[in-house]
């Protein structure tokens, strides 16, 4: 058995050699890689590090060799993402197939199954995206109405989704649909995957108040998905639902982790620090001269120190994966990130108010506009209130309004 | 750094719970109250938590220690936090022991540290002058005299001054009011000629009192650390002290959030409990929250403390975050703990007022939230 300390070394060494100096750099948005059959690599050393990292299977560390991961231990995962944070290397690959399907899918899902799609995952090759809501099913998720029903060898399915994260651009879809319509909602519902190139779908982009396109709305008309893609058993769909959200919380929580750090290694963020931002724009030198905006900076970083050490915390003891303390990091981590945002608009002053055109550096234009994106992170995968009835209901054992409505 | 207990941590944090939970629970520190205890602690409970070997921990092994740690001290300190244990933990072990272990010379800890694992000796820290934390503004003066020093001034706000036997005093040998520079730290046997110790009854019912010193002459050998050279020393004593009260106020909260959650189990109101209630549902949510924070913060602050690498500008960082944290989430706490019991918050009957008392004194005790954000700010260069 390897120590720890060899596994170290050897990352350590690994890495030195295999992670292209262009890789140690903080990401930005358009160099992030995302995989897929039409993969594109904006920097060329990024396709490189993902063949290099995929070769290992270190694209998903703890994920068993067997379907093409890491094989890591738990501790040898948190060595190799100490590594990794240590040379400030970026994600080889961001992918939903990662962060959310994955863990499921070897949960629930069959050989078969498994030997299809994870090792695809690990390496990149099919982009995934997530049909969760729709335009009636909120907060209120199980209420969803798609239909899927059984014609032969496949599932017909019809109906329509909406905030598909990049359904435009993913290769397959993990979907809930309706399979029983007479039963409790909860009962009726099923996990299925499909290939987004099927006849009868179609994508259309939602314009978002920061004016990009990350989300579309998708239909399905009759589009037939192969009776063998679904995952777990008919109609008990909902608690590999709740499972993969637990884990899409635990990602999103890790938004509010690089908050108030002053190097942000591996995020998008295009502003480092708050108070040395602050400090820039003020011609400050040895202390922030806005007595205010420093209290609440010193604030959020200290929430944001007592957040990281939580969200350690949480990997250490936990020994299923996710579980509703999920809920906690993602409500705690979104506002953290909302926060920072607003702090960093004030920081800046009336250059974070900018648009497009002359008068703005590109910094300052994507700042306002990741400010407004940021607004999304205590809707999507959740709203916060919902988190909050999560924590209620699960964590603190509090009497379920909602069950009590019922009766 | 391990954020989760060690399995000795955590036998010993059960057996402090226990212990706690049986020979000194709230109604304790109730009973010393409304007596109008002299002492202000139960002899007969600091008699027991000595035999634990509660006074050792976190003093080496060398000096008749048990050499468990700061995380050995800080979860004990955690469970006393929970029924507010009121004895000289904090004043003679927290901080006294910790800046004899610290700052003081092999003749001093020899002879000082193996009394107070003992509990022959109770110390005192006289630090504060005014009435807010303030820890390098000194103007109590210690001259030169022949064969020693002559203490001049006054002290606020002392732990357990009016029960100890020794006080540690800081005082300024050279440089201005305000100045780090010029500030010493000396060992004066309560006893001393000149000294006047006047106990001040508190809202948290624990000790504490204000010091006058009218030429206090003490001998060249009570200097503690360096002479004009003390701040820095005191400064890192005082982050380690920090820490354990936090981890002491975590205590409190989560005994406080123990009790909401039961009474929004138990309580009905309109024919439901109302702990079916959302607008009450999500503001515990959002306390449960906060208070995992500070489980965290409270954990890596003392693994910082035990481990050897940490260095002191680190620790300064860990203390005030950690400080400021606890002691804005104590408040929110405690305030909530009175308004979700309702009436019943109000009485005194209910223990819930003991931590709110509690509270504001800790939050208080070397700097509160405002004081620490101050700092962090200036330990981050801005």
């Amino acid at each position: 058995m390897q120590s720890q300390q060899e596994f170290r070394n050897e990352t350590r060494i690994w890495l030195e050699q295999n992670c292209p100096e262009s890789m140690r750099t903080s990401m930005v948005q358009e160099e992030v890689v995302w995989g897929g059959r039409n993969a594109e690599f904006a920097n060329p050393d990024s396709e490189t590090w993902l063949q290099r990292m995929a070769q290992k299977g270190w694209t998903c560390p703890s994920w068993p060799a067997e379907y093409g991961g890491g094989g890591l231990d738990k501790d040898q995962a948190i060595v190799l993402g100490e590594e990794l944070a240590r040379i400030n290397a970026r994600p080889a690959l961001t992918s939903f197939g990662i962060s959310m399907l994955g863990p499921v899918l070897l949960e629930y899902g069959n050989h078969q199954q498994k030997a299809e799609h994870i090792p695809k995952i690990v390496r990149g090759e099919i982009r995934w995206c997530q049909g969760y809501s729709e335009p009636g099913s909120g907060s209120d998720l199980a209420s969803l109405s798609t239909k899927a029903e059984l014609q032969g060898d496949n599932y017909l399915i019809n109906g329509s989704k909406v905030w598909t994260s990049y359904a435009d651009k993913a290769d397959w879809i993990f979907c809930l649909v309706r399979t029983d319509f007479d039963v409790p909602k909860h009962s009726g519902i099923s996990f299925i995957l499909f290939d987004m190139a099927s006849e009868g779908i179609s994508t259309k982009p939602i314009q978002l108040i920061s004016g990009s396109s990350p989300f579309c709305e998708t239909f399905f008309d009759d589009v037939k998905a192969p009776a063998r893609n679904l995952i777990g058993r008919l109609n008990e769909g909902w608690s590999i639902a709740k499972r993969l959200l637990q884990h899409e919380r635990t990602m999103i929580s890790g938004f509010g982790l690089s908050a108030g750090q002053s190097d942000n290694g591996g995020t998008t963020s295009t502003i480092s620090s708050l108070e040395g931002t602050a400090m820039h724009y003020r011609g400050d030198t040895k202390k922030l001269s806005d007595p205010v905006l420093r209290d609440q900076i010193a604030r959020f970083k200290i929430d944001a120190d007592a957040f990281a050490h939580t969200s350690r915390r949480s990997v250490e003891e936990s020994k299923q994966g996710p579980n509703a303390t999920s809920s906690m990091l993602k409500n705690y981590g979104c506002e953290l990130n909302k926060r920072r945002y607003e702090l960093m608009l004030q920081a800046i002053g009336s250059q974070g108010l900018g648009w497009e055109g002359e008068g703005f550096s590109d910094e300052e234009l994507q700042l306002t506009r990741e400010w407004l994106r940021s607004k999304a992170n205590s809707i999507e995968g959740g709203t916060s209130e919902v988190q909050l009835n999560i924590i209620a209901k699960r964590v603190l054992g509090l009497p379920d309004i909602l069950s009590l409505a019922r009766k | 750094m391990a954020l989760v207990l060690s399995e000795d941590q955590q036998l010993l944090k059960d057996s402090a719970k226990s212990f706690c939970e049986q020979n000194a629970p709230v109604s304790v520190l109730r009973g010393l109250r409304d007596s109008k205890d002299e002492q202000g602690y139960d002899q007969a409970i600091w008699s027991q938590m000595l035999e634990l070997g509660w006074a050792g921990m976190a003093i080496p092994e060398a000096y008749g220690g048990f050499d468990f740690g700061y995380g050995g001290l800080g979860v004990v300190l955690e469970e006393t936090g929970k029924t507010l244990v009121s004895s000289p933990l904090i004043s003679t072990v927290l901080v006294g022991a910790t800046a004899i272990v610290q700052l003081g010379n092999e003749t001093q800890k020899q002879d000082l540290l193996p009394k107070i694992v003992a509990g022959e000796l109770l110390i005192a820290l006289a630090l504060d002058e005014h009435t807010n934390h303030n820890p390098s503004k000194i103007a109590t003066t210690a001259t030169k005299v022949d064969g020693g020093y002559s203490l001049n001034g006054s002290k606020t706000f002392v732990l357990d001054g009016h029960i100890a036997n020794v006080l540690i005093v800081v005082a300024r040998t050279s440089g201005e009011t305000d100045s780090e520079r010029g500030i010493s730290l000396f060992l004066v046997d309560a006893n001393a000629e000149g000294l006047n110790v006047a106990r001040t009854i508190m809202v948290d019912s624990r000790n504490s009192s204000n010091i006058q010193f009218n030429n206090v002459v003490v001998a060249e050998d009570a200097l503690l650390g360096e002479l004009d050279q003390g701040f820095n020393g005191l400064d890192s004593v005082l982050d380690i002290a920090r820490i354990g009260i936090a981890a002491e106020m975590l205590g409190s909260m989560q005994a406080v959030f123990e009790s909401i959650l039961e009474f929004l189990k138990q309580r009905e109101q309109f024919g439901v409990l109302i702990g079916s209630f959302q607008g009450l549902q999500h503001r515990a949510a959002e306390m449960y929250s906060e208070i995992e924070l500070c489980k965290s913060a409270v954990r890596a602050a003392l693994a910082g403390l035990d481990d050897p690498d940490t260095t002191l500008a680190e620790r300064a960082e860990l203390a005030s975050m950690t400080k400021a944290k606890l002691s804005e989430v104590f408040f929110l706490v405690s305030n909530e703990g009175i308004q979700m019991h309702g009436g019943i918050g109000m009485t005194d009957e209910f223990d819930v007022g003991f931590f709110i008392k509690r509270a504001r004194v800790a939050q208080q005790f070397l700097g509160d939230a405002s004081f620490h954000r101050d700092r962090y700010a200036t330990l981050n260069g801005f």
